[in-house]
């Protein structure tokens, strides 16, 4: 079986990364305006709103990865939807803690069960933390591959159908800066949020990639281990949710 | 270099929303770091796999040079 390399192309995409990040990081606090209602705390925006968006699109791409799995059987694209999902939780998460303490500084609450914005992203990310707990559970390779790929296409699909639900329910309750139809920023705000966004972007895309080179290096050296020794046994010490 | 730069820079006007926009961004540095450190360790281990079946190799190569010396004698 030919090997994949994902570690080709990780150092230009780090420094990639961090040239974007400390530009969006620069606009964010030397560029951007103050906004004329929030102040300063409306800072976190820049990150916060990101985090969330690169979250979901995370989620989305773990299911379109998940279709390849299911269309050839080969289990690297498994592994492509699972690391996929599993970027996107910690992206979700700290989309989830940065909007908590935006929702503290902004309306003096660390969480609102009314604001159908955030409940609904809580449902998402809750959605996608039972991924992992559902991998656990089959022993079996083949089926956990195959459940866990049904779970992360469905559970994708789920994501924009959730969004356009809320989009649609509550046009009048969240502050909505930014919409499918237009952006309603000022434009040196709007081309901080959009270098931003790129760089949590590339972070992603890196991240996902450092994983990916990660695990396939580690299920290479298993495999090494069972051709060269016949070791059966190649499994982690302990147990593992990661496809291999 | 980037010294005289943050000096010239406009004063941050932090007032009390300050401790909020920087409690959100160190969150996103530990996030990262946290992921970072975790990814050490993995590393680390898959290292010492590696190491671990090189010296395997290297015991199972020896013993069949043992086997085939001894079939030769």
């Amino acid at each position: 079986m030919p090997s994949t390399t994902y570690g080709k192309g990780l150092r230009g995409l780090a420094l990639a990364t961090l040239i974007t990040f400390s530009a969006a990081l620069v606009l964010v606090f030397f560029y951007a305006p103050l906004d004329q209602t929030q102040g300063f705390v409306q800072k976190i925006f820049y990150v916060h709103v990101p985090l969330a968006i690169v979250s979901l699109c995370g989620f989305v791409f773990g299911g379109l990865l998940a279709i390849g799995y299911l269309r050839t059987g080969d289990r690297k694209w498994d592994m492509r939807s699972y690391v996929a999902i599993h970027m996107g939780l910690i992206f979700g998460i700290g989309g989830l803690i940065t909007g908590s303490i935006w929702a503290k500084a902004s309306w003096g609450h660390w969480w609102v069960w009314n604001e159908p914005t955030l409940v609904s992203f809580l449902i998402v990310l809750l959605l996608f933390a039972t991924y992992q707990p559902l991998r656990f559970s089959i022993e079996d390779p083949e089926r956990q591959s195959r459940y866990a790929s049904v779970f992360a296409i469905v559970a994708g699909a789920f994501v924009p159908l959730n969004y356009i639900a809320v989009q649609a329910a509550t046009a009048y309750v969240h502050p909505r800066v930014l919409t499918l139809s237009s952006a309603n920023l000022p434009p040196s705000m709007g081309l901080t949020f959009a270098v931003s966004l790129v760089a949590f972007a590339l972070l992603y895309v890196t991240l996902w990639k450092y994983e990916m080179a990660a695990k396939n290096a580690r299920s290479q050296v298993r495999r090494l281990r069972r051709t060269l020794l016949g070791d059966d046994l190649a499994r982690p010490a302990g147990r593992s949710a990661a496809p291999l | 270099m980037s010294a005289p730069l943050l000096f010239a820079a406009p004063e941050l006007p932090l007032g009390t929303s300050g401790k909020y926009v920087a409690a959100a961004y160190i969150v996103v540095l530990a996030l990262i770091l946290a992921y970072v450190a975790i990814m050490a360790v993995r590393a680390q281990r898959l290292e010492r796999e590696l190491d671990e079946l090189r010296r395997d190799v290297e015991a199972a190569r020896a013993s069949d040079d043992d086997r085939e010396t001894e079939s030769v004698l």
